[in-house]
């Protein structure tokens, strides 16, 4: 199965609490890539059926005009994750992020109850889209084989606070204690060819340290950022989206290619610099994430 | 459903509505307070009215203290004070008469 939602643009994924109606009711209006709404951490513990109400008439009846709805779910050791996947799947949720995952069995335990949510509801088997939340050592350890554990699973999304506290310190501003998680999360990510998020930034009052948080994951590899504020959406846009030079290199690189491949010529400089074919894919992924993001105008 | 004790769900935040219900008399007795009761309050009404037909309540007093909150909310509201006041929390009725 391949789902044409499996590879969408996902560079702003922000959380909404679904206990608060004030903020589930109109998010389309900052343009996320996917909204997430949460059952999970933001909900109160004797809250947790009402959020789902607000979230099943939310996803039944308000338009977010394309925002992909993503939808995280309390984790596999509450006594509420069952009925968080049948309301998801009812309501007709995109995508749903498991919490705290940390083998390929717990990715099948969801997708064994989402099926049969499929089923119950009458929505199209295998509609319902897997995303991974890793919170713990031994989650980042399993990282491929949760990256490969399912056809449903679009990727991974690394989650700081808790993965912190399992490795025994703290979110300490400079990155360090995450460096390891997001290299191993990306590596096996693009090793099983599924997306990969990092963790959200929740300082708010220092926008310059998120933009270079922001630049440096996308130099990682990392094809989006879990996010707390609307205000974060475009900073993280303005990163992930290639720039005009990026872009018309990016095209010269694949027309060059393309023409020298018919010529028998395997290596050439474009604007003085040496290229062959091993350059061909990064080129031709700027040019789709400029068409994503909706600002090439150019004929590939 | 029967309303069997009394449950409330909801808060008093800008854009919710608290919804509270308590067994009845037979009839529903409905009080509706909010901040846009003239411009709105027929549909509040109405949706209210709705939502607990849907959910076959016939008996039961029920306070709407309501804060701008849009239908999709109502409902959301009142459906979870009816079965909190039968602590019925699990495979609730999605699609069904929750809709």
């Amino acid at each position: 199965m391949s789902h044409p939602n499996k590879k969408r643009l996902r560079r702003s994924m922000m959380f909404l609490n679904c206990q608060k109606p004030g903020l589930i009711k109109d998010p389309y209006i900052y343009k996320p890539d996917s909204i997430m709404l949460d059952l999970e951490d933001a909900v109160a513990e004797n809250q947790k059926d009402a959020a789902r109400y607000s979230l099943y008439h939310a996803l039944q009846e308000i338009d977010y005009r394309g925002v992909e709805r993503v939808v995280r779910i309390n984790g596999l050791d509450t006594p509420h994750w069952k009925e968080d996947i049948r309301v998801c799947v009812a309501g007709g949720a995109d995508t749903i992020r498991i919490a705290k995952t940390e083998t390929a069995q717990d990715v099948h335990i969801v997708e064994e109850h989402v099926l049969a949510a499929e089923k119950e509801f009458g929505r199209p088997e295998g509609s319902t889209l897997l995303m991974a939340a890793l919170e713990s050592c031994k989650g980042v350890l399993n990282a491929l084989e949760v990256c490969k554990s399912s056809d449903r699973l679009i990727g991974i999304a690394l989650s700081g606070g808790d993965y912190t506290k399992d490795l025994q310190t703290v979110i300490t501003g400079t990155g360090v204690e995450l460096q390891g998680a997001r290299q191993h999360m990306i590596i096996a990510a693009r090793a099983a060819g599924v997306q990969c998020w990092d963790t959200v930034f929740t300082n708010l009052d220092a926008m310059d340290v998120f933009e270079e948080e922001v630049k440096m994951i996308k130099m990682m590899g990392f094809d989006g950022k879990s996010l707390v504020n609307p205000r974060q959406i475009d900073v993280v846009h303005k990163v992930f989206t290639p720039t005009q030079k990026e872009i018309i290199f990016a095209e010269k690189v694949v027309k060059e290619i393309d023409e020298k491949k018919a010529l028998g010529i395997g290596v050439f400089t474009v604007d003085g610099k040496m290229i062959d074919i091993a350059f061909y894919d990064g080129a031709k992924r700027t040019i789709d994430l400029a068409k994503a993001s909706g600002v090439y105008e150019g004929d590939l | 459903m029967e309303v069997k004790k009394a449950a409330m769900a909801g808060t008093l935040e800008s854009s919710d509505a608290q919804v509270t219900v308590e067994p009845g008399n037979g009839t529903i007795e409905l009080s509706i307070e909010s901040s846009v009761i003239h411009q709105f309050g027929k549909q509040i009404k109405a949706t209210i009215l709705e939502t607990l037909g849907r959910l076959d309540v016939t008996s039961a007093k029920v306070k709407v203290v309501d804060k701008g909150a849009l239908d999709c909310t109502l409902k959301a509201r009142v459906e979870c004070a009816v079965y909190r006041s039968n602590d019925i929390t699990e495979n609730l009725p999605w699609g069904g008469v929750i809709k």
